[in-house]
């Protein structure tokens, strides 16, 4: 993968932007988003911008085709591209640049795509619009464009509208509708982030291939470090608004010389490092707004583990570490890399696995068999007398685990596989359609509204979007006196200490008591929602993918913060995720579930070594690393995931498994028609056909440089 | 970890000044739009001059003189007089007092609150509780209520008023309650279409894994947070109760006839216009007509300044 790096440096220059400073209108004036960025995008080149959200590099990505709308403008800089300089161009002429020489692809493809028309008139129209050529080439050459991208049945896409067809699928006509006119340029701005860590692999293979058949020069936004690490030449790395550091993808991972990349690169887990062999080191603070940036000093000063009087005495310039490597820092030259793996003190739990319960002394939740169906609603005559056959949408299906005291169960799968679903049944927010739960020995299979109050108390819950978890119209303070005075942990009159020692815990003032929840950052809310979480102190905490909405600075605190009170009050957790790093770092325990069901159950150092269950080897090997010499399997699945509304006979993963017909005689006829046995390896469990023995053959997935 | 006591009581304070300083926010929205204001000063005129109409003429309502009936306006009487002589000025402000400050619940007993005001009022209680249950809990009692509301909605206003009116007696209360029974299915509707979007926040979910029960979910989670948009429509509301009150003055099933009613003033007057003296009618009209422009422009105003902050 890193063959072919560094061999097209010569090739000619497609793009120079140059001291590029935009600026938006505000009721307060002007103020500036990005300020004085330089780069260079060459022929068959990737860059990456990378940085936390509100860096502004979507305003760069913007500003090169000048998209700034009614109250953005570039204030200062150039943007050559094919040598002729964009700024103050005409509208009509950037027009017949854009969608034609230029291309931009966007991180939604559901807003990218217009939902009432079909997509091979989308398609066509790119062609029509920019060249002469009749109406039946122009769909020809979509259709030709489409197979390009790897779309199955091109024709019938075609003739679909966006909604037919899946998020992944979206995001291939996307590019396809890109590549159209064959574009000398090709904008990307988070073209994965909305999509599952699988289709996201496969779209990145996509955009590899492209880029060496197409010679199109890219840039490629995103914050995710893995991403970049994979399909970048050039980085830059964005701060605040301004270019931090510049030079070449495997230069900058080896040796960032901005504390900024540093402290992105030390916050997050690289794939199999855990709690107990390494600490995750946040940036403290926060993203200044643009209005409140320090113009005359280092911009990230104020963040800075390094910083010195010399830091605020004026802005540094791009220092040069080597001729192509550059870093606003006057310190650039000196610092050191902070050791990646400061060792944890260990911590003392047993080895109670819950793939072998009975060395796990004090299980706290358990439950067997569980479902959780939704009735599917149908529209028809029939349905509505209550006749006719009821659907189910079968979310979580006989699934079975067992938590031991004090330990982490880590639920990982893609999106609709039924992890949200079963912590919801668990908790009582959604009925349990059979099976049993039993949570500290009492069986909770009753919603949350006839459970005992002592019995809620002690399982809470810790939510996904910080946006939405604080109720906007309460102060922080009674948000999170309500459970203290509903659960009565305290005397009426300590209420208030009560709560501003959790804000403590949490690592906030006591003066966040009066704020609104608008007043705080993302991180911080989502501090207040743990704080409202223990407030009840509970044996049990589940946490819905806590950290997913959260830049990766803060999201390293945060977990911390989550480790830390794990130690302090010995709680139990379920913690959800979809990003497997984090997962993995975070959890004792792990479950791998698909459409429903647990596929891979046990301790999450033996999930993450061979021997694997298909699904989940097919998922490591999606998992984008931060580090581009690290070497990974490819293993892509093919197809969609089938509808929990009718899922696949035998074993469910059958239809995408990729392992079933090398490993199994008649090529996997078994897996079709029956469920597969639950294996048991030397310490987790595995419900495959293939025979664990076969499995353990399997080389592990990602292989690390020492 | 000990917090001392002094820190913890002064949290306490600035909870208290915060209060002040969010509600001093909402009014200053209103300043902040033109809109807003002219909307406001209207709608002030009115109030002051219905609270303080007893200290703004010289006569009362119902005083007839006899010998000056029909006339334009004049320096004895500012508006003019009706076809019995009665100062039109007077008539004019008391009428407001019905509408905006009095409930007349019988001759002897007042209520604070003007009729149109207690109407919506009463209009949002009924409305709020059905939409918010409807809105939270789903399903079969959603499905129910909101095809009743929607029966409601399917007769025409006018024809409800009608209805509603011959049936219970022209009176005070019985125009809250026509008022009431008109302005709930559109409430109801607004409060739930709120409600559903509110309810799949994670603050909700939050409460429900405390255990919460659904009167409070639905009263401080909910309510709380659908504030903005039922008070902008309350103000509109408002407007459309002072309307309606004008329509069944006019047709004679508002107030019993001496009182003071701006509908029953233009329907007596109406007669007179193409007699040369269109006053009696002109004043009413005009009074309703200000009325309802101005809190239309509040709410207006206030709509687009909330928006822009969000």
């Amino acid at each position: 993968m890193s063959m072919n790096r560094s061999d097209n440096a010569k090739s000619v220059s497609v793009l120079e932007v140059e001291d590029l400073t935009i600026a938006y209108e505000t009721r307060k004036g002007d103020v500036e988003a990005v300020r004085g960025a330089s780069f260079q995008v060459r022929e068959g080149q990737t860059v990456g911008l990378v940085g936390e959200s509100g860096c502004g590099k979507t305003t760069i990505a913007f500003g090169i085709v000048n998209f700034l709308g009614p109250n953005g403008k570039i204030v200062d800089g150039s943007v050559r591209f094919q040598g002729k300089e964009l700024v103050g161009q005409s509208e009509a002429e950037l027009k017949t640049l854009r969608g034609d020489r230029i291309a931009m692809v966007y991180q939604d493809p559901m807003q990218a795509l217009n939902p009432s028309v079909r997509l091979g008139e989308q398609l066509a129209e790119v062609l029509t619009y920019h060249q002469r050529i009749s109406e039946d080439e122009a769909c020809e050459r979509s259709i030709q464009m489409l197979k390009r991208v790897n779309m199955p049945d091109p024709e019938d896409v075609m003739r679909r509208f966006p909604h037919q067809i899946s998020g992944g699928q979206q995001q291939r006509v996307v590019i396809a509708m890109a590549m159209l006119n064959n574009p000398v340029l090709l904008i990307m701005d988070e073209p994965t982030t909305a999509l599952d860590v699988t289709v996201e692999a496969a779209v990145l293979d996509l955009i590899e291939e492209l880029k060496n058949d197409f010679q199109a020069a890219n840039i490629f936004i995103t914050h995710n470090l893995g991403v970049v690490a994979r399909v970048s030449d050039q980085l830059c790395v964005m701060y605040a608004g301004q270019m931090v550091e510049r030079g070449p993808v495997t230069e900058i991972f080896r040796n960032p010389r901005h504390p900024y990349t540093m402290g992105l690169l030390a916050s997050v887990p690289r794939l199999g490092e855990t709690k107990a062999d390494s600490i995750l080191h946040p940036i403290r603070g926060r993203v200044p707004p643009p209005a409140e940036r320090p113009r005359n000093q280092c911009i990230f000063e104020p963040r800075c583990d390094y910083a010195t009087e010399k830091c605020r005495e004026a802005r540094p310039r791009f220092m040069e570490v080597t001729p192509e490597h550059m870093a606003r820092c006057i310190y650039a030259g000196e610092i050191e890399t902070r050791p990646r793996t400061a060792r944890r003190r260990p911590r003392r739990v047993e080895e109670g696995t819950l793939a072998h319960p009975e060395s796990g002394k004090d299980v706290i939740l358990s439950f067997e068999d569980l479902k959780v169906y939704y009735p599917q609603e149908s529209n028809s005559v029939v349905s509505l007398f209550g006749l006719g056959e009821k659907r189910f949408v079968k979310a979580v299906d006989d699934v079975s685990v067992r938590l031991s005291k004090g330990r982490t169960l880590g639920v990982v799968g893609e999106s609709g596989c039924g992890k949200s679903t079963l912590v919801k049944g668990i908790i009582g927010l959604e009925p349990v359609t059979d099976g049993n739960v039993e949570f500290l020995g009492i069986d909770v299979t009753q919603p949350v509204s006839e459970r005992d109050t002592n019995l809620i108390q002690e399982m809470q819950m810790v939510f996904q979007n910080p946006d939405s978890t604080l109720n906007p119209s309460y102060s922080i303070g009674k948000q999170i006196a309500r459970p203290i005075k509903r659960f009565k942990t305290v005397p009426k009159n300590q209420v208030k200490t009560e709560v501003i020692r959790l804000l403590k815990a949490v690592r906030l003032d006591a003066f966040y008591y009066d704020r609104l929840p608008r007043q705080l950052s993302g991180g911080e809310k989502q501090r207040v929602g743990i704080a409202r979480a223990l407030a009840s102190r509970p044996d049990l905490i589940i946490c819905d993918e806590p950290v997913s909405a959260l830049d990766v600075s803060v999201q390293s605190a945060v977990i911390n913060l989550l480790l830390e009170i794990q130690e302090i009050y010995g709680s139990s957790m379920i913690f959800i995720a979809h990003d497997l790093s984090v997962v993995r770092y975070f959890s004792d325990d792990i479950a791998v579930m698909y459409l429903g069901q647990i596929v891979e159950l046990g301790p999450a150092e033996a999930i993450y070594s061979p021997p694997y269950h298909p699904y989940t080897e097919a998922l490591l090997s999606a998992v984008p690393i931060p580090d581009p010499d690290a070497e990974q399997k490819q293993i892509r699945l093919s197809g969609n995931v089938p509808s929990a509304l009718n899922p696949p006979s035998g074993c469910r993963f059958h239809t995408r498994c990729p392992r079933r017909q090398e490993m199994l005689p008649d090529s996997g006829k078994v897996c079709e028609t029956v469920v597969p046995p639950w294996q048991e390896a030397k310490r987790h469990r595995i419900l495959c056909h293939i025979p664990v023995e076969e499995l353990e053959k399997v080389e592990p997935v990602v292989h690390t440089p020492a | 970890m000990a917090v001392s006591r002094d820190a913890t009581a002064s949290i306490g304070v600035e909870t208290r000044t915060r209060h002040l300083r969010r509600i001093w926010e909402g009014v200053s929205i209103i300043f902040a739009s033109k809109t807003a204001m002219i909307g406001l000063a209207i709608v002030l005129f009115w109030v002051i001059v219905a609270v303080f109409a007893p200290l703004l003429t010289p006569y009362t309502p119902l005083e007839q003189d006899w010998k000056a009936p029909n006339q334009g306006p004049s320096s004895a009487h500012i508006l003019g007089t009706d076809e019995l002589g009665r100062d039109l000025w007077s008539r004019l402000i008391y009428g407001a007092r019905v509408v905006l400050v009095i409930l007349p619940l019988s001759e002897s007993f007042l209520l604070p609150g003007g009729t149109a005001l207690w109407g919506v009022f009463a209009a949002l209680l009924v409305g709020t509780t059905l939409g918010l249950v409807s809105g939270y809990y789903g399903g079969w009692l959603d499905e129910i209520v909101m095809r009743l509301l929607d029966a409601m909605m399917a007769v025409p206003i006018i024809l409800l008023y009608l209805i509603i009116m011959s049936a219970l007696g022209a009176s005070a209360v019985n125009v809250v309650i026509a008022i009431t029974i008109v302005g709930t299915p559109g409430i109801a509707r607004l409060v739930r279409s709120l409600t559903l979007d509110i309810r799949t926040r994670e603050y909700i979910r939050a409460a429900e894994t405390r255990g919460e029960s659904p009167w409070y979910i639905m009263f401080v989670e909910i309510l709380p947070n659908a504030r903005g948009p039922i008070i902008v429509d309350a103000m509109l509301r408002v407007g459309y109760a002072i309307f309606a009150m004008g329509t069944l003055g006019f047709l004679g099933l508002g107030l019993p006839p001496p009182s003071p009613d701006w509908g029953s003033m233009v329907a007596k007057g109406r007669e007179f216009i193409l007699a040369g003296s269109p006053w009696a009618a002109l004043w009413p009209s005009v009074a309703i007509a200000s009325l309802v422009v101005g809190l239309n422009l509040l709410a207006d105003g206030l709509r687009e300044e909330s928006m822009r902050y969000q």
